[in-house]
C-alpha cells in the first residue's frame, strides 16, 4: 500500500511540470502560434527561480521570478515571429539554444549551492494519513496546475476572450478583417505561454531536486510540446496525458529499484511505453478525422494582412 | 528524448562555430603549449566534469605561462565530438584530453588525421601511437565508500544509480559491495541504471524509487549530487559524493567523498609534451598516487567506522590490500576468482558480472 502511496507522490512531482509547460503551449497553439522554445523558457524560468528562492528564500516570490523569466524570453520570440514575421519552428528552435545558454551563463555563479525545498501548501498534520498525503502533500505548483487545466478549458471554451483567441488561430485573416488585433492576441497569448513555461521549470528547483544545474529539465519541454498534439489541443487529455507520461517515468524508476508486484512488468517495457502510446495516439488521430481537424488551422503560419 | 538530443547537438554545433576565434596562434617551438580539454558534461556539474575542470586549472597553475588551454564543454558522445576535436586540433592544440569514456571512438578517428597532436583518452581502452590512456582507480574509493555502508547501513540494502552498464561503473559497484560485505555478510545493493550521466531530475526520482523500497544508504555514478539532496531530504542514514565534495549539498548525509584529483596527471603530461618524451602510455593512479582521494567524513560517521575505512584506504595505498582478491563469486554463485588470487588490471578493465550481493539490475 504504501508503496503505492509513494509512487502517486513520486509520479504527481514528475507530471505537474510538465502539465504547467504543456498549458501555456496549449494556449499559445490555439492562437495559431508554434513556439518551440518551450525547453528554453523552461531553463530560463529554472534559472530564475532558483535566484529568487536562494536571495529571498520565498518560493511564491521565486515561482513568480520564473513566470516573469519565462514571459520575457517568450518576449523575444513574439517579437521575432508576430513583429517581424520570422519563421516560427526556426525561432523556436533559437529560442531554446539561447534558453540554453543563457541559463547556464546566468546560473554560473549558482552551481554548489543548494536551497530549500518548498513546503506542502497544508499543513503537514492533514498529510499523516496515507490516502490524506495523496490529497494534501504537495506544494502549491501541483495544485497549480490543476486549477489551470480547469482555467484553460473554461477560457477557452465558455469566455468571449478565449473565443476570439480561437478565431485568431482557426482563421486569422477574418478575425482581422472583423476589426481584432491579430498580433495583439498571439502576443497575449505567446507572454501566457512563456510565464506557463517559466513556472514549470522553476518547479524542477523549487520541488524535485533544489539546486541549479545547467540543462536540468533534461527535454521535459520537448515532451510538453508533444503533449499538446498528443492531446489534440484538449485541455483535460493534456492532463491525462501528462499523468501517462509522469506514471511511466516514474514506474521504470520503481520497476527497475524494485521486486515483488512492481517487477511484473519488465523496466524496458515501461521506458518504451510513452513511444507506445504516442505510435497509439497518432495512430487513432489519424482514423479519427474530427481529431486531426481539432488543430488550429493557422499553426504556425505568420499573420501578413496585406497578402 | 530524441528532440533534445538534437538541441545538444545544435548547442555543440554553435560551440564549435565560435571555437575558431578563441585563438589562432600556431605553435612553434618555444612558444606556448596549447592543451585542449572536452568535457561530456558542464563545468559547474560539481561531480565528475567540475574534478576534469579543477585539474586543467591546477595545469595551468603548475606550468604557467608555458601553456595555454582550452575547453569544450557539453560535448556530446557521438559524431559530434568528432568535429570538436578536429577543430581544437586545427588550432594549434598539440595535447587533447577527451575526457569521457564515451569519446573513443572518435579520438581514435582523428587522432589518425593529426599525427603531430597527442591525444589522451580518459576511462577508455583503445590506444594508438598518439593517443594514450589515462584512467583512476575510482574503484579504490568505492571500496572506502563501501566499508562505510557495511558499518552504518542498517537494512543492509543499499542503491546505486548507475549511468551505463560500462565496465568502469560495474567495477564500481562490485567493490562497493566487496568491501560492504567483509563487514556485513547479508549486505545487498540494487542497481538502477538511468541511461543518462547528467538528468538531476530522474537521478531525484530514481533515488526516490529506491528509498521508496527500503535502502537506508545510497551511492550513485552520476555526475551530480541530486541523489545525495534527496537522502538528506527524506533523512536515510547517508550516501557519497561522487568526483568531488559534496558536502554542502548534504551537510549531516554526506559519509564520505570519492575526489577525483586529475592535477598532477595533466601537469605531467604537458610536461612531457614540451619535453619531448611524451609517449603513448596507459596509466591507471589511484589512491596512492592521489589521483584518487577520500574527502572528509560526515558527522555519522563514527570513530569506529571512521578506523575501519582508514584502514582500507591506507591498505590500498601501502599495498596490502586489494579489494578485487579471491574468492569471489558472481551473482549466480559461481566462483569466479580463487582463494588468494587478484584480478588483473585487463580484468577488470573488461569486468562485465557482478559478484555476490548485487541484485542483477532490470
Amino acid at each position: 500500500m504504501d508503496i503505492y502511496i509513494a509512487i502517486i507522490v513520486t509520479l504527481v512531482g514528475a507530471a505537474s511540470p510538465i502539465l504547467i509547460a504543456a498549458l501555456g503551449e496549449l494556449v499559445v497553439e490555439k492562437a495559431g502560434v508554434l513556439n518551440l522554445g518551450v525547453e528554453g523558457m523552461m531553463l530560463v524560468g529554472a534559472i530564475a527561480g532558483f535566484a529568487g528562492q536562494y536571495y529571498t528564500g520565498n518560493p511564491y516570490f521565486a515561482l513568480l521570478c520564473g513566470a516573469f523569466a519565462g514571459a520575457a524570453t517568450s518576449l523575444i520570440f513574439g517579437f521575432l515571429t508576430l513583429s517581424l514575421s520570422a519563421n516560427q519552428t526556426a525561432t523556436g528552435l533559437a529560442l531554446t539554444i539561447f534558453g540554453t545558454g543563457f541559463s547556464a551563463l546566468a546560473g554560473a555563479p549558482f552551481s554548489a549551492r543548494p536551497i530549500e525545498l518548498m513546503r506542502p501548501l497544508f499543513p503537514l498534520e492533514l498529510a499523516t494519513h496515507p490516502i490524506l498525503r495523496v490529497i494534501f502533500g504537495y506544494a502549491a505548483p501541483v495544485y497549480f496546475s490543476f486549477i489551470m487545466v480547469f482555467a484553460v478549458w473554461y477560457f477557452l471554451k465558455k469566455t468571449r476572450a478565449g473565443l476570439i483567441l480561437r478565431a485568431v488561430g482557426e482563421n486569422d485573416l477574418s478575425a482581422h478583417s472583423i476589426g481584432y488585433s491579430v498580433i495583439g492576441v498571439r502576443y497575449a497569448a505567446v507572454l501566457f505561454g512563456g510565464a506557463m513555461a517559466g513556472i514549470a521549470g522553476a518547479c524542477f528547483p523549487l520541488l524535485l531536486t533544489p539546486q541549479w544545474a545547467e540543462r536540468m529539465t533534461a527535454g521535459r519541454g520537448w515532451i510538453a510540446v508533444a503533449l499538446v498534439v498528443f492531446a489534440s489541443w484538449r485541455p483535460f487529455r493534456l492532463l491525462a496525458g501528462a499523468y501517462l507520461f509522469g506514471l511511466v517515468m516514474t514506474m521504470e524508476l520503481y520497476a527497475k529499484a524494485g521486486g515483488g508486484p512492481l517487477s511484473v512488468i519488465p523496466s524496458e517495457l515501461w521506458a518504451a511505453l510513452p513511444y507506445l502510446a504516442t505510435i497509439v495516439v497518432l495512430v487513432l488521430i489519424s482514423i479519427r478525422r474530427d481529431a486531426s481537424s481539432n488543430a488550429p488551422a493557422c499553426l504556425g503560419r505568420p499573420f501578413l494582412p496585406s497578402n | 528524448m530524441t528532440l533534445s538530443r538534437r538541441s545538444f547537438v545544435k548547442i555543440s554545433g554553435a560551440a564549435a562555430a565560435v571555437l575558431p576565434f578563441l585563438g589562432t596562434k600556431a605553435f612553434a617551438q618555444g612558444e606556448k603549449l596549447k592543451v585542449g580539454f572536452i568535457y561530456v558534461g558542464t563545468i559547474n556539474d560539481n561531480g565528475y566534469n567540475y574534478a576534469h575542470n579543477q585539474g586543467r586549472l591546477y595545469l595551468e597553475e603548475q606550468l604557467g605561462d608555458a601553456v595555454e588551454t582550452t575547453y569544450v564543454e557539453n560535448v556530446p558522445e557521438g559524431p559530434d565530438c568528432e568535429r570538436v576535436l578536429r577543430e581544437l586540433a586545427q588550432q594549434g592544440n598539440k595535447l587533447i584530453f577527451a575526457t569521457s569514456f564515451g569519446f573513443g571512438d572518435s579520438v581514435i578517428k582523428v587522432a589518425q588525421q593529426f599525427p603531430e597532436v597527442k591525444f589522451e583518452h580518459a576511462t577508455g581502452y583503445m590506444k594508438a601511437d598518439n593517443v594514450g590512456l589515462y584512467n583512476a582507480r575510482f574503484y579504490e574509493g568505492r571500496a572506502v565508500c563501501g566499508t562505510i555502508a557495511g558499518h552504518l547501513s542498517q537494512t543492509g540494502k543499499a542503491g546505486y544509480i548507475g549511468s551505463f552498464p560500462i565496465p568502469e561503473v560495474v567495477m564500481g559497484i562490485n567493490s562497493f559491495v566487496l568491501a560492504a560485505r567483509k563487514v556485513n555478510p547479508d549486505f545487498t545493493i540494487k542497481p538502477v541504471y538511468i541511461s543518462t550521466w547528467n538528468d538531476p531530475a530522474k537521478e531525484a526520482d530514481a533515488a526516490r524509487a529506491m528509498i521508496d523500497q527500503g535502502i537506508d544508504v545510497i551511492a550513485q555514478h552520476t555526475d551530480g549530487p541530486a541523489a545525495l539532496q534527496v537522502a538528506q531530504e527524506r533523512g536515510i542514514v547517508g550516501g557519497f559524493g561522487q568526483g568531488a565534495d559534496m558536502s554542502a549539498f548534504a551537510p549531516e548525509t554526506q559519509l564520505t567523498s570519492i575526489i577525483d584529483h586529475w592535477g598532477p596527471h595533466y601537469a605531467a603530461s604537458a610536461q612531457a609534451v614540451i619535453d619531448g618524451t611524451w609517449t603513448a602510455g596507459d596509466t591507471w593512479e589511484g589512491l596512492k598516487d592521489d589521483v584518487v582521494q577520500i574527502g572528509p567524513y560526515g558527522p555519522k560517521v563514527t570513530d569506529e567506522v571512521k578506523a575501519a575505512a582508514e584502514a582500507v584506504r591506507t591498505g590500498q595505498i601501502d599495498g596490502s590490500f586489494m579489494i578485487f582478491t579471491g574468492p569471489i563469486k558472481d551473482n549466480t554463485g559461481a566462483e569466479r576468482v580463487p582463494a588468494g588470487v587478484s584480478m588483473t588490471d585487463a580484468e577488470l578493465l573488461s569486468m562485465d558480472w557482478y559478484v555476490e550481493g548485487v541484485e542483477q539490475p532490470a
